[in-house]
């Protein structure tokens, strides 16, 4: 059964100048991880807001657990957890109090809310900070408590916002271990991303975004194959370059790419590590001693790339700069 | 409804634990008008020199109306930072009342005015206060007082929704208070003012409330009411229109907002 459905939905903000989504068609079947991955802007955070009931379609329709979101957002309301960018917890309260009182905002009684609340701080390693003000909380910390307080009820649906934006290494893994063990409980889970890993890591199956529409849908490995197979990658010093990529493309039969700031060439290879030895082999003959050398696999990077034209990174850090000038303006 | 309800005292619950985590907004939101009262007190006590228990008989009623006005402020300033911090978002998140969260935040401050008023009378009655109505007036009054700001703390859930920074909101509500507690009778008579303000000062829903305060008080309001219009003339009925009036505009004005809230972005 699917438990989130989106069909062409339209979300256009400032009477239509700027088109958040263009007709986004989505599905997640129950009990699986469905990563929305796309650069800042593309309208994950939209999307998640769309279904979790807080903004309205301009046109399309969506139903999370078989129910509209449009027609009736309080029984959706009832089977889903938010957390992520825009959910978040009072910082003037402790970690306790928050549960607490989200707890008592679903509705369960005193003692079960408070029952409820000692046993997520229990689950998320934060008993110790339980009677802190959030203020003290470090970013992970705050982020698992945000998370804590989407479950009070065990959602049925799950919808995490950018989850490990913002957080250190750490923090992420942190987050990354936290959300795995939700997911082997059997929620459905959709988790928006800019980080290609994170999605590669948590999610079944990846829907490319952008510009608010889904441009690539499938598994990890399928959008991988959707690239290309394998290739060599080798690092040599400045004075081989030339005579490295003679050696490459003889040996691959193809033309290798150059990054010639990184000194890195780059060819697809079919016969995986029996090409990688070949290719040593040769370079040994002609006296070519690489710095580095690897196989590589293609990366989700690497289907951004393709499928978009652009990296997400790049396009990423223009949003940021963007960002910055909206928020001077306030 | 009953449930509309019970979610909106747990909102309410939720400022009375902040006031107790942060106990400095308690106290600062207590000595300011404390400090008003000492200030006016005894540096315009003079004018009053033939009115009849002194300057302060007219001032407290004064005080007391630009305290509860000040309400708006305080409401408007919480609810854009819950905005700013996503708590709104999350509230909407929920299964509970559309209503909930605004009625939980107005019922928060009215209670901290409570606490306000009680604090600002018992000084009030240390510097020379003496209200002479008996007790039932002198209960109308206070109830009068809450009601004012209660009504006016719904603008502030309006003001608070529309804006983007909590700093900006609380600056631009004390624009609109703080020459509406001044273009008033509260702390000296409308009658030196030039005759455009006395107009506005007459019709001013402050000066009403000042004018209705002091009258359950049981003094004669002696600043203003040259015009003798209808304002001046009904001070209590008046204000009480004029409570209904904020209420039948901000309260659906601000449900609608809080539901449509973060349409903008």
């Amino acid at each position: 059964m699917k438990s989130i459905v989106a069909e062409g939905l339209i979300k256009t903000y400032r009477n239509g100048e700027v088109k958040a989504l263009d007709g986004l068609n989505l599905d997640v079947e129950e009990g699986t991880v469905l990563g929305i991955l796309g650069p800042n802007g593309a309208g994950k955070t939209t999307t998640v807001r769309i279904l979790a009931t807080l903004l309205k379609p301009d046109s399309g329709h969506a139903t999370v657990g078989g129910i509209d979101v449009v027609k009736n957002p309080k029984a959706v309301r009832e089977i889903i957890g938010l957390s992520g960018q825009y959910a978040a917890v009072d910082e003037t309260l402790t970690g306790w109090d928050n549960l607490v009182m989200f707890g008592r905002l679903y509705h369960l009684s005193s003692k079960a809310a408070q029952a409820r609340a000692t046993d997520l701080l229990e689950q998320f390693s934060l008993t110790e900070s339980a009677k802190r003000p959030i203020k003290t909380y470090s970013g992970g910390m705050r982020r698992r408590l945000d998370l804590a307080a989407s479950l009070i009820i065990r959602p049925k649906v799950l919808f995490l916002d950018e989850p490990t934006t913002g957080l250190d290494p750490r923090g992420r893994m942190e987050m990354w271990n936290v959300i795995e063990e939700l997911v082997k409980e059997g929620v459905t889970l959709l988790l928006t991303t800019q980080y290609l890993d994170e999605a590669d890591q948590l999610a079944d199956e990846i829907a490319v975004i952008d510009h608010g529409k889904v441009i690539a849908r499938g598994t990890s490995d399928q959008l991988k194959s959707q690239v290309g197979g394998e290739r060599v990658e080798i690092v040599v010093a400045q004075g081989d370059l030339s005579r490295a990529r003679e050696v490459i493309d003889r040996v691959t039969g193809t033309t290798s790419n150059l990054d010639e700031g990184l000194r890195k060439l780059s060819a697809p290879v079919s016969n995986g590590s029996q090409s990688l030895i070949e290719v040593v082999r040769e370079l040994d003959v002609a006296k070519i001693h690489p710095l580095d050398i690897a196989m590589k696999r293609p990366s989700l990077d690497d289907v951004f790339m393709s499928i978009t034209g652009h990296a997400a990174e790049e396009e990423v850090a223009e949003e940021v700069k963007g960002k910055k000038k909206r928020g001077a303006k306030k | 409804m009953m449930r509309a309800f019970t979610d909106a005292l747990i909102i309410t619950k939720r400022q009375l634990l902040q006031l107790t985590r942060v106990p400095e907004v308690l106290i600062f939101s207590t000595i300011q008008p404390v400090m008003f009262v000492l200030l006016f007190r005894y540096v315009f006590g003079g004018l009053g020199a033939n009115i009849p228990g002194g300057y302060v008989q007219l001032l407290m009623p004064g005080i007391f109306v630009q305290t509860v006005t000040f309400t708006l402020a305080a409401t408007a300033q919480g609810l854009t930072q819950d905005m700013e911090k996503g708590l709104i978002d999350r509230f909407r998140s929920l299964p509970i009342a559309r209503s909930a969260v605004v009625f939980g935040r107005t019922l928060g401050d009215g209670l901290l005015n409570i606490v306000v008023l009680i604090v600002m009378g018992v000084a009030g009655y240390i510097v020379g206060w003496r209200p002479t109505s008996g007790i039932l007036k002198i209960s109308l009054g206070f109830v009068l007082l809450l009601f004012f700001g209660y009504a006016l703390s719904w603008a502030g859930v309006f003001a608070g929704l529309i804006s983007k920074d909590a700093r900006v909101v609380a600056n631009v509500s004390f624009l609109f208070t703080f020459p509406l507690t001044f273009l008033s009778n509260a702390f000296a008579s409308t009658t030196s003012m030039p005759h455009a303000l006395q107009y506005f000062a007459e019709w001013n829903p402050v000066s009403t409330m000042v004018a209705a305060v002091r009258q359950l008080y049981g003094f004669k309001n002696t600043f203003g009411a040259t015009a003798n219009s209808y304002p001046s003339q009904h001070p209590l009925t008046m204000s009480l229109v004029y409570m209904v009036l904020l209420l039948a505009i901000f309260v659906p004005l601000s449900v609608h907002r809080y539901n449509h809230a973060g349409d903008k972005k």
